[in-house]
């Protein structure tokens, strides 16, 4: 680690920096496969704390798959929950320390499958904290198999024909369903497949960060990711593929907004 | 001398909780153990300010605790026997991340759905294991309301001592029955220092805070096993807990725990009026188990003779500890079924008639 700062210095001798590492960011090489989302979206997240200013009131819920290890690189205080059940431990984090920012970072197979009951519920009850959903539509640490969000006719290792309606049932669309709740105050779908939508999705991190402090319900962030590993791609034809068959079915956007007042009011 | 009620098991522990600075409590409904949700939902909240959640379920409220024993709270969960079993998955990770929390089972018969009168069916599960991997609960024994509300503090001061999940299993009788209760005084809560390791949020003059239960590599595993290994022979060389009754120079020798326990302790009397040389041991940590006082008795004891209300479970430790000694026989009934101390008694006299 100390070793990859001094290679770091040394190349930049001279030169102005103009954009670097964050802070809250680990100076660590990242497991993660190259192409995979989860890098830039674990940048994201800990580029919000930072500009937020929040790194010292921010804990953080770690799921199983493979951002098991998001602890590695996020430098804040962070547990490692069971598969699916973070929004409960976040639930309880939360419960006991209302100053702080609380957030659970999980994949689909986490939240979505195992884990929809506490997933739901701690929505439903509006617990005041940021739930960040990677969706690659595929349970990448072991091994790519089918996921809740796997598509129609997608090919995984459990669905070696493709996801049939017969056998495996729908792709679960469960951010539109905690749009519906009460508890829920801001749902938003992003994905970071261009510079834009790395730039929207932060945006939206922000302000899941931020309206945290509102009191006033969960921020819900889902970002549409890829997993060129195991969807067998390269990661450039990944991207193709989720923009040509993830955003269609998994349109990206503002789902449920706070209105100026409940912003200002609060 | 503290206040002096009347209360049920499961209020007076709900009131113990209270009292000793409990800062959570996560919790579902299961009979016959309601009335702790229900007694801390009420007073709780209103006298100290703690928080008060019904979770979902059984599976959420351990993870609940997870997350609030994280950031240093000293927190409970109660349930009876098939939500204890939800929560297995649960305590395997606060034992591997080594989190302090007191959880409690009432615990009723079984297996499956069974029956919501008394049991001491879950003795396995609670001293055995229970989840995956390599790990002990210390679990207490209560055998009156009175321990019901004293376990609670002892309970946690063990669960921060070393950094364990502590589990109170007492049975169904225990939680639904009245006694008279002296209750200790009101603690503070927020004066306990936030422990080194919870995570609270990284101040600057700190690395950063995890917890976890992962460890990837077979070095660092293997560890981490041997530290809690180490811990767990630290606390069997400690907070060894035995009640024992006339076992000096005794010939039979009754070893039951709670419920039974209490039974035992007529069937005792009754025996002596025999003129047998009898005593009683009761275990008051299942875990650590008082195996030193069962062999020191095995030393002169002709035979053991142990009521449970469960097929034979706590036997085995028994027999563990007399070593092949003596005889070592055990009865049990079933269902929420209680014998009485006549139906007990018939059945040791017609043991200690063979030995």
């Amino acid at each position: 680690m100390e070793q990859n700062t001094k290679e770091t210095e040394q190349r930049y001798e001279g030169l102005d920096v103009v954009c670097e590492r964050p802070s809250t960011l680990v100076d660590a090489r990242m497991h993660y496969c190259p192409g995979c989302g989860h890098g830039v979206a674990h940048r994201l997240v800990m580029e919000a704390v930072e500009e937020l200013g929040i790194q010292e009131k921010t804990i953080g819920v770690a799921p199983v798959g493979c951002s098991v290890f998001a602890y590695h690189y996020m430098n804040v205080d962070m547990l490692e929950a069971a598969h699916g059940r973070a929004t409960a431990v976040a639930t309880g984090i939360k419960r006991c320390m209302p100053d702080r920012y609380v957030f659970t970072y999980q994949g689909d197979g986490d939240l979505a499958a195992i884990g929809t009951a506490e997933t739901l519920h701690s929505v439903n009850r509006g617990e005041h904290f940021l739930i960040i959903f990677i969706n690659n539509a595929i349970y990448g640490m072991t091994g790519g198999q089918m996921a809740p969000t796997t598509l129609f006719n997608q090919k995984t290792s459990t669905s070696p024909y493709g996801r049939q309606l017969e056998f495996n049932g729908n792709p679960l669309k469960i951010t539109e369903l905690l749009a519906m709740l009460p508890g829920s105050f801001y749902v938003t779908r992003q994905a970071v497949n261009t510079p834009l939508n790395v730039r929207r999705a932060k945006k939206a991190l922000i302000n899941g960060f931020k309206w945290q402090a509102l009191k006033k319900g969960t921020c819900f962030v889902e970002i549409v990711s890829n997993c060129p590993t195991n969807w067998g791609m390269k990661p450039v034809e990944s991207i193709k593929w989720l923009e040509e068959n993830m955003l269609p079915f998994f349109p990206l956007g503002d789902i449920k907004v706070p209105s100026k007042e409940d912003i200002e009011n609060a | 001398m503290g206040e002096l009620r009347l209360m049920k098991g499961n209020e007076a522990l709900a009131e113990a909780a209270i009292r000793a600075g409990m800062d959570a409590y996560f919790g579902y409904p299961i009979t016959p153990q309601s009335e702790v949700l229900e007694y801390l939902t009420r007073e709780a909240y209103n006298r100290t300010q703690c928080t008060i959640l019904q979770a979902e379920s059984e599976i959420a409220a351990i993870n609940m605790v997870y997350g609030a024993s994280g950031v240093g709270a000293r927190v409970l969960t109660t349930s009876s026997s098939p939500g204890i079993s939800l929560m297995q998955e649960g305590l395997s990770y606060i034992a591997g991340a080594e989190l302090p929390c007191l959880l409690v089972n009432i615990n009723r018969g079984g297996p499956g759905l069974g029956t919501i009168q008394p049991s001491q069916g879950d003795y396995f599960q609670a001293v055995k294991g229970g989840g995956h991997g390599d790990y002990h609960l210390i679990v207490l024994a209560p055998a009156t309301v009175q321990e019901m509300a004293d376990f609670v503090l002892d309970g946690w001061e063990l669960a921060e001592k070393y950094r364990n999940p502590v589990l109170i299993l007492a049975d169904g009788a225990l939680g639904q029955m009245m006694e008279k209760v002296e209750l200790r005084d009101q603690q503070t809560r927020g004066i306990r220092p936030v422990p080194p390791w919870a995570t609270v949020g990284k101040s600057n003059d700190r690395e950063r805070n995890v917890i976890t239960s992962l460890f990837i590599k077979p070095e660092e595993m293997e560890e981490v096993n041997l530290r809690l290994q180490a811990k767990y022979r630290e606390v069997e060389k400690n907070e060894v807990r035995v009640e024992e009754i006339n076992t000096e120079d005794a010939e039979f020798v009754l070893v039951a725990y709670g419920l039974s326990a209490r039974i035992s302790r007529k069937v005792m009397e009754m025996l002596q009026q025999d003129g047998i040389k009898v005593g009683l041991i009761r275990p008051i940590t299942l875990w650590p188990y008082p195996y030193a006082a069962i062999a020191a008795a095995a030393e002169h004891a002709k035979g053991f003779f142990v009521l449970e209300l469960n097929a034979g479970q706590m036997v085995q430790d028994v027999r563990l500890g007399v070593n092949g000694r003596c005889r070592v026989e055990q009865y049990g009934r079933m269902g929420g079924i209680i014998p009485s101390p006549e139906e007990v008694a018939e059945i040791a006299r017609k043991m200690y008639s063979t030995l």
